[in-house]
């Protein structure tokens, strides 16, 4: 670690502290999902809390409002130890929250989501004019007099619903206001209005903590930052006085120096496409997920998806295999434009994709490891034309050879597999489909350096096969030693495109991800 | 994602035309506003093809034979808003009808039975919720298994009909009361009956909309997750409103009991089914979250007035009559599918 990326902000808060919470230790799903994380606020700031996917943040701020219960640690507010609490108690001693989907009930009107399980009350029941009058109160106090609050929750778009949402939190004044990523499926100028929202809530002295992965906005609203890793907090910084490649850099837990020596060792990589591309995009986006983005795929090349977690990458892949629909732009196969309706019909067109979570959803669980390579190649096939067995019993050795799978696990139920073993085998699922592009989420995550050594190989292999490859994965290096050209996404869209080369290090892709001057905010 | 690109388009109209506007935010009103326009519909038809609809001794016998459809019809209004079912209430109407006769029969205090029958419905109920909320059980499976079970607890007590004593204290909740002597037999008749359904509709109608239990309900059939989310109290909530129906189908019962004054094992096939129809075809949307108790009490009446028409018809085989409930029902989810394609769009 370097020095200054771990320069931890001792200086004393404007405001008083108004909560605390020191080595909170949360268990979850039987493994530990926080390991001695804090967090302190202020009145009158907007904290973030940063961290890569995993490290903790939402399981943070479950701990904080109550949502999931805290195993060891201490969270005080205003000075008092909270002990064990409920959603409903922790609301109630002042800490409200916002969850990343607003939780509302679209079928409700604004003034009730704002609300429900409040409502004035009178002899007669709920008093209805009452309460759409502190309902309106409340917008008004968050300058959203324009919302009518008789309008019902569905006919809002997204951006509105996270206001509403907000204004429910701070119906009662909040000391504490988390808001779990309010903005991930914002755009910018949707952005820009619940940032003065915030800006309004923490003028009234509330604290704020504000859970994001989009950089921009980190920089653009709150006045500290707390970086997350592993279940740890590992500094606390002022917005001000860090620059985007140390924030980086302390989130994925390496410092500038080291992140600049690896990206050594890179395969020879191809300067010059052949051919025309196999799969092209024009404008091809998704409103929500992912700007509109140009892409050539030619035949056996690599091509890297390098960006954070959030980024935008893991989206353009899904809309470019139709699993999520695109709602802009067209693609192109083989230069005849496609329209990518689902996953299934992306497999048909020979276009595969291995998922982040592959491991958990990319398998028939139930069935085993053959059943599931070999029903890969029927499914694709078609029920008329049954695979035989001498060809299943070839593909099955084949692929199993291929990607390392334990012969004697062959005839054991996929979910008996470890994770490393099951990613292996969605990988080989898709490869029975012998798809002409293949792309990759992540699929050396969690995988040792021998495992991860394997995988690499079997990805030149296959480029070397013809096959075209997207290779997406958070460990930059791995993108910048396998890729022939890389395309960089940042905050929802893609930034550059660079080819890959002895000049290429991963500290100009870090440089690129964090250059201000592509973000037009 | 859509409704962004449809939100500047209902602001403009605003100025245009507020009614459409309204209209527009408030589609979920449709289906029920439909039911009115076919139940007046249907009256008017009558009144003109065969006579006699709109008339004192009609409208009485509508309310009198169709009071236990509306009280259930009421409870599975609160159950399908969440977006349960509940098919264990004419199984249960069955066993706590019979329990009841019997014991009265014995010489219970008619009204001691009449407070067990309530009661064993509403405990049907309550069984129904918690395997629900704290079992996981589907709504379906669950009243399912509770409609089987009320049906042969019925079936053990007796399988031939009790006939109450024809001097039973209990055949008052039966008894006409005139309220408009009218010419000959035309007059406005009301029972004690007729009453507590009108009770226990605008009981219904007050929890729903005036309650935070009726919010809740509402919020559920909406997003479950998010009323969760917002921290109501969502198990409570639930068990409560199968508790609900439970109770309703015994407090029917009791109605139905006295109005016919014998009790059978078989009584109550199908029942549950006209309640859920009479609740969709008032406008409740199947998937939760939209719905009135008024709209289902149309939809209820809607059932019983064509039976009425079908009758009167003389041309029309009364077997058809569940072809026409049928098509009815078709309708209305049809109309439901189109409200909400229209909502997300």
């Amino acid at each position: 670690m370097s020095d200054r990326s771990l320069q931890i902000s001792e200086a004393p808060w404007a405001g008083a502290e108004v909560l605390r919470a020191s080595g909170l230790v949360v268990d979850r799903d039987s493994s530990v999902a926080l390991d001695g994380a804090g967090v302190t606020l202020y009145a009158g700031e907007i904290h973030a809390l940063m961290g890569v996917n995993g490290a903790g943040k939402s399981t943070l701020v479950a701990a904080l409002t109550g949502a999931l219960p805290v195993v060891g640690g201490e969270i005080r507010l205003d000075g008092r130890a909270l002990g064990r609490m409920t959603t409903t108690q922790a609301s109630a001693a002042g800490i409200a929250s916002v969850y990343q989907e607003a939780s509302l009930c679209g079928n409700l009107s604004v003034a009730e989501n704002i609300m429900i399980g409040q409502e004035a009350r009178g002899r007669f029941g709920i008093d209805w004019p009452e309460t759409h009058r502190v309902a309106r109160r409340t917008l008004s106090r968050l300058g959203l007099d324009d919302l009518d609050s008789t309008t019902p929750v569905w006919a809002l778009p997204v951006a509105e619903r996270q206001l509403v949402a907000i204004a429910r939190a701070v119906v009662h004044d909040p000391r504490v206001l988390v808001l779990d990523e309010p903005t991930s499926s914002l755009e910018p100028h949707e952005v820009e209005r619940i940032f003065s929202v915030l800006a309004g809530i923490r003028a009234r002295g509330a604290a704020v903590l504000f859970v994001s992965h989009i950089l921009e906005q980190v920089f653009a609203v709150s006045d500290r930052v707390t970086v997350l890793r592993e279940g740890r907090d590992v500094g606390t910084f002022e917005t001000d006085d860090i620059d985007r490649a140390e924030l980086i850099s302390v989130m994925l837990g390496q410092d500038l120096d080291s992140l600049r020596m690896l990206g050594s060792g890179t395969r020879p990589h191809r300067q010059e496409p052949e051919g025309d591309p196999i799969y092209r995009t024009d404008k091809l986006g998704l409103r929500g997920a992912v700007a509109p983005v140009d892409i050539d795929l030619y035949r056996g090349e690599i091509l890297g998806f390098a960006g954070l977690r959030g980024s935008g990458r893991t989206e353009f892949a899904n809309v470019m295999t139709g699993s999520l629909r695109a709602d802009t732009g067209e693609a192109r196969i083989d230069g005849r434009v496609v329209k990518m309706r689902d996953p299934a019909q992306a497999l048909r067109l020979r276009l595969g994709m291995v998922t982040e979570d592959a491991a958990d959803d990319g398998l028939v669980t139930g069935l085993t490891v053959r059943q599931n390579i070999v029903l890969a190649r029927q499914a694709l096939r078609g029920w008329a034309d049954p695979v035989g067995a001498a060809e299943a019993d070839t593909l099955v050795e084949e692929l199993t050879e291929s990607l390392s799978i334990p012969a004697d696990l062959i005839d054991e139920p996929v979910d008996r597999l470890s994770t490393g073993n099951r990613r292996r085998v969605a990988l080989a699922r898709i490869l029975a489909t012998r798809p002409r592009v293949l792309i990759l989420d992540d699929p050396t995550r969690g995988a040792d350096v021998a495992a991860k050594a394997a995988i690499e190989r079997k990805i030149e292999r296959l480029a070397g096969d013809g096959v075209a490859i997207v290779y997406i994965s958070s460990e930059m290096e791995d993108v910048v030693r396998l890729s022939d050209r890389i395309a960089i996404f940042r905050d929802r869209e893609k930034i550059a495109e660079v080819s890959s080369g002895p000049g290429l290090s991963v500290d100009t892709i870090v440089e690129l991800i964090a250059d201000d001057s592509h973000y037009d905010m | 994602m859509s409704t962004t690109t449809a939100t500047p388009e209902l602001k403009t109209e605003k100025s245009g035309n507020d009614v459409f506007r309204w209209l527009k935010l408030h589609i979920e009103l449709l289906p029920t506003i439909a039911a009115v326009v076919i139940f007046v519909a249907m009256i008017a038809y009558g009144q003109i093809a065969y006579g006699g609809i709109l008339q004192a001794n009609t409208v009485s016998n509508l309310l009198i034979n169709n009071a236990h459809l509306i009280i259930l019809a009421v409870g599975l209004t609160f159950v399908i808003l969440t977006g349960g079912i509940d098919l264990s209430v004419g199984a249960v109407i069955a066993f706590t009808s019979v329990l009841g006769v019997i014991l009265m029969n014995q010489g219970w205090n008619p009204w001691l039975a009449l407070g067990l029958m309530i009661v064993i419905g509403a405990a049907f109920g309550a069984v129904s919720g918690i395997l629900i909320q704290y079992f996981n059980v589907q709504p379906f499976i669950a009243t399912l298994a509770m409609m089987f079970l009320a049906r042969g607890l019925a079936s053990m007590l007796s399988t031939v009909p009790e006939r109450l004593a024809d001097d039973s204290p209990f055949l008052v909740l039966a008894e006409n009361f005139k309220i408009i002597d009218g010419p000959k037999v035309n007059d406005l008749i009301i029972t004690p009956g007729v009453i507590i359904a009108i009770i226990v509709v605008v009981a219904g109608f007050f929890v729903l909309h005036r309650t935070r239990l009726g919010r809740t309900v509402y919020a559920i059939g909406g997003s479950e997750q998010s009323a969760k989310l917002m921290g109501l109290p969502v198990a409570k909530t639930k068990l409560a409103i199968y508790i609900i129906s439970g109770t309703l189908a015994g407090v029917a019962s009791a109605i139905y009991t006295a109005r016919l004054g014998s009790a059978q094992n078989i009584t109550g096939i199908g029942w549950e089914l006209d309640a859920i129809a009479a609740t969709v075809i008032g406008g409740t949307l199947l998937t939760g979250g939209a719905g009135f108790v008024l709209g289902s009490v149309v939809g209820a009446l809607v059932l019983g007035l064509m039976n009425v028409l079908i009758t009167r018809d003389g041309g029309i085989p009364p077997e058809a009559t569940t072809i026409i409930t049928g098509g009815i029902l078709l309708v209305f989810v049809l109309l439901q599918r189109g409200v909400l394609a229209k909502k997300r769009e």
